[in-house]
């Protein structure tokens, strides 16, 4: 019965597929009503399919469809390049194939994808992994084909996002994951089967109970343990391997040591004087080691470091030969052939506009949100999203030698990753080492002159006790547990290194648009003579009837309550609009369009209008007289102010922009003067970056567009700076939302003081390695000691890294 | 005594099989995706209508 009265409530001006108000609209399919012809198609198609449950699984199912795609569109899916470039799995029969659709919200959509064979016959099983908004796709090669799989993917309103970036994600990344997840089920059984054999032990029954009992219970013990030191420990012995082989100490060489010795001792113990031997405290200690390093490898699903152009850049691109239209990859591109870009569509290459008004929108490449308008003859980079009709351009220069794709070769983006930083931890345990394996030996060497027995046990007690666990401890959970409140701050980390780099930052690099200014929020202003309530209320009337983000952003700042019905409405796009609005003539749009042809009555003041023709100002005329135009400033981001003078006294703060310098003054009044650089390339930052590292410093770099990229991976830390993390960013070590903009100061603070708890609890598990290392030296250890003492030291350590970082997070308000 | 060994024996082999089930499971990529079929198991089955509908649409 509800859901009768569900279906009324949505035929009512609401959008039937996606719940957009529509009223007015007349786009109708029996007796629903929808926004748009696209949400029709889509709905027609569920219908037809018998599919409506789709509607009433989740309300939140279905989204606004930007448009009716075009029959040709996937065309290139045809290629058989393209086909083995995006194929997973591909045999005689059946084919494989992963997408990524951004689209995916709601459980609606796993029911409807999960079903996508009711409207594809072909389609063998289809998967949708939710959090990472990917879907894998089975299907028959004789009943489908991978284009008619995208298409009935594009006609139910789920368009899978194709870039060249796609087959690069075929090497699945969990793989490393998955062997930890193994090697922690096995340690964990292992610790509690030889725990549960090691209970007589623990009570001290040792004596009483059945000697051969107690032989099978310690040889059982040593059959546990071997899968423990060889499977499980492995990664810790070809780490320290490696490290060795490379003449480097890490962390991993004592652990190994100690690893080692417990066991070889264990075994020792067990065959020859028939003891219980420590096999409950090596399988603890590898479980409790192998827990911290899946506590610190918290990834986050949905976020994507590695972006590059690669993942923005459309695979294909239409090319139009002696007035025929084809599809072809962007990689087949040559220089000088004609290319066709429709509305929305992103300019894979440099180009020179050949027909057609070009309106092109680069907020991915420089933050900037105002559409840039282009004419005849000039040239477009690579990089801008076209808005309006269709235009056909001329290829200047191939993808890979494309002005914003040449910043990838560029040295910086060689490295992979900026690993090689010497980490607090191999710092101490270098020295650590040296002293541990300078003790074992000197104890040894001691006992050897009287008792050779105990030269051994001393020999080995040393490097068990010295195992450095603790300290191998500290850190995993330490910065685990930063990036978890890191993330819940929306502020995501590559990986926990980070932190220890952000602890170093000394200067920090600021990009201007798009970063330090918010591009959805325009500050407005009118310049000319001041406009009554009934002149505003005309305008508003007026640019209510365009679509241009511009006139959406004039008419959100009118308060204008009534409105009328201009008559004459005509817009020229690239120019402006005009039309009569309760007799009066308005116009509306760049200078030429204004003023150009009519007679100006502000002709005194029209050179100062003149100064002010970019291409951002619009400017209003009422009744053929000028009366001024509005300008379009970005604002700061919320809190900017205060976070720049609290960042002023600690760190080196400079402002790069690519802009000019007509903001000059509004700036300086937040930075220093004389750390504002205007007017620079993408490679002018990169450059400027690396100028300030060979100083010494260690820089920090903030951005957000594709044309920060460079800059990015020069820096120490890359911060991209985002409105929506899951969309496109370019590759950078931090993802951060623009929201939590205001917060930088305090996650550099927060840095700062993990770095410092990471310290305080070496000197902790430093005390605890000493008291053990002096009874060990003695000779006169234990195995009931060792087996109290070292959980309780690793413990404990844990607990104290985990409460403290959630201290000084809840100091800073960050938890 | 020998019936602990016997008790030994079968909770071990228990246990073993438990492991072996539980690496099974992490190398069918069950862990892979720990979200998705916490949703998927409350569809219904196909062609069922449906009684209780969300409307938090409007």
């Amino acid at each position: 019965m509800s859901q009768m009265s569900l279906v009324k409530d949505r035929i009512n001006s609401f959008c039937y597929h996606c719940g957009e108000n529509c009223d007015g609209i007349e786009v109708r399919s029996g007796d629903k009503s929808f926004c748009c012809e696209g949400c029709k198609a889509v709905y027609e198609i569920l219908d037809g399919h018998n599919l409506c449950d789709y509607y009433s699984i989740d309300g939140e199912a279905g989204l606004k469809v930007k448009e009716v795609p075009l029959e040709k569109r996937f065309d290139y899916l045809d290629d058989k390049d393209i086909i083995a470039r995006l194929v997973e799995f591909r045999d005689k029969n059946i084919s494989s194939v992963t997408f990524t659709i951004p689209e995916i919200h709601c459980s609606s959509c796993i029911w409807l994808l999960e079903r996508i064979n009711k409207v594809n016959q072909g389609v063998i099983n289809s998967r949708v992994d939710f959090l990472q908004k990917r879907i894998s796709i089975v299907f028959d090669n004789d009943k489908t084909s991978l284009k008619e799989v995208v298409k009935s993917l594009v006609s139910v309103g789920y368009e899978p996002s194709i870039n060249l970036d796609t087959e690069r994600k075929k090497q699945s990344s969990g793989s490393t994951l998955k062997a930890l997840y193994a090697r922690i089920g096995v340690a964990g059984f292992c610790l509690g089967n030889i725990m549960l054999l090691s209970f007589p032990e623990y009570l001290s029954i040792g004596d009483t109970y059945d000697q051969g009992l107690k032989t099978v219970f310690n040889y059982l013990n040593i059959l546990l343990g071997i899968p423990v030191i060889t499977y499980c420990s492995s990664d810790y012995f070809s780490s320290a391997w490696k490290g060795l082989r490379n003449k480097f100490i890490n962390i991993d060489v004592p652990i190994s040591l100690g690893l080692l010795a417990l066991f070889l001792r264990s075994v020792y113990e067990i065959l020859v004087h028939e003891n219980a031997g420590f096999m409950d405290s090596l399988a603890g200690l590898v479980f409790f080691l192998l827990i911290g390093k899946l506590f610190q490898s918290k990834t986050y699903e949905s976020v994507n470091f590695e972006r590059d152009y690669r993942s923005y850049f459309p695979i294909s691109v239409t090319t139009v030969l002696k007035g025929i239209e084809s599809c072809i990859p962007v990689s087949k591109l040559r220089v000088g052939d004609r290319i066709l870009i429709r509305n929305n569509e992103i300019i894979p290459v440099d180009a020179i506009l050949f027909s057609g008004e070009g309106y092109i929108d680069y907020s991915f490449v420089t933050g900037e949100s105002i559409p840039e308008q282009k004419v005849l003859g000039e040239i477009i980079y690579a990089g801008g999203k076209h808005l309006g009709s269709a235009i056909e351009l001329e290829v200047l220069r191939t993808v890979s030698q494309s002005y914003l794709t040449q910043l990838w070769n560029d040295k910086a983006f060689e490295k992979s990753h900026k690993s090689g930083i010497e980490t607090v931890t191999n710092l101490v345990s270098k020295y650590f080492t040296l002293i541990i394996l300078l003790i074992a030996f000197g104890s040894a060497a001691y006992w050897m002159q009287t008792d050779t027995d105990k030269a051994l046990t001393a020999f080995t007690t040393v490097l068990i006790i010295a195992c450095p666990c603790a300290l191998a401890l500290t850190s995993p959970f330490a910065l685990g547990n930063s990036l978890r409140i890191f993330g819940k701050n929306k502020f995501y980390l590559r990986n926990s290194f980070v932190i220890e780099s952000m602890s170093k930052i000394d200067s920090i690099v600021f990009d201007k648009t798009g970063t330090i200014t918010n591009p959805k929020d325009l500050r407005i202003d009118f310049i000319g003579s001041e406009l009554n309530d009934e002149e505003k209320a005309l305008v508003k009337s007026l640019v209510r009837n365009s679509t241009h983000p511009l006139s959406r952003k004039i008419h959100d700042s009118l308060n204008g309550s009534y409105m009328f019905k201009p008559v004459k409405f005509n817009e020229i796009i690239g120019e402006g609009l005009s039309g009569i609005v309760e007799g009066r003539e308005i116009k509306l749009g760049n200078l030429r369009f204004v003023i150009g042809d009519i007679e100006c009555s502000f002709q005194k003041s029209s050179t100062d209008f003149r100064k002010n023709a970019i291409s951002t100002n619009v400017f209003l005329s009422i009744d053929g007289e000028v009366r001024g135009f509005y300008t379009f400033n970005s604002k700061f981001r919320h809190g900017l102010e205060t976070l720049i003078s609290d960042l002023g006294s600690d760190y080196e703060i400079s402002l790069i922009s690519g802009d000019n310098c007509h903001e000059r003054t509004m700036l300086s009044k937040v930075f220093d003067e004389e750390n504002l650089h205007f007017d620079q390339l993408p490679s002018d930052k990169l450059r400027f970056i690396k100028s300030k590292q060979n100083k010494g410093k260690n820089v920090m770099m903030l951005g957000d567009g594709l044309n920060d990229a460079g800059a990015l991976k020069q820096s120490n830390i890359g911060i991209s700076v985002t409105e929506d993390v899951t969309s496109f960013s370019p590759a950078c070590d931090i993802i951060m939302d623009a929201n939590e903009f205001s917060k930088l100061g305090l996650f550099l603070s927060f840095a700062k003081s993990t770095m410092k708890i990471i310290k305080i609890s070496f000197v902790i598990s430093f005390i605890y390695n000493a008291v053990g290392l002096y009874l060990a030296a003695q000779g006169t250890f234990s195995p009931l000691i060792a087996a109290i003492l070292m959980p309780f030291n690793s413990i404990s350590i844990v607990l104290f890294v985990v409460g403290m970082t959630n201290l000084s997070a809840k100091r800073r308000k960050l938890i | 005594m020998s019936v602990i060994l016997v008790l030994i024996g079968a909770s071990l082999i228990v246990a073993t099989g438990f492991l072996f089930a539980f690496i099974w499971s992490v190398k069918n990529n069950q862990y892979e995706d720990r979200f998705t079929p916490s949703v998927r198991m409350l569809f219904d089955e196909e062609d069922s209508k449906k009684n209780s509908v969300k409307n938090s649409k409007l």
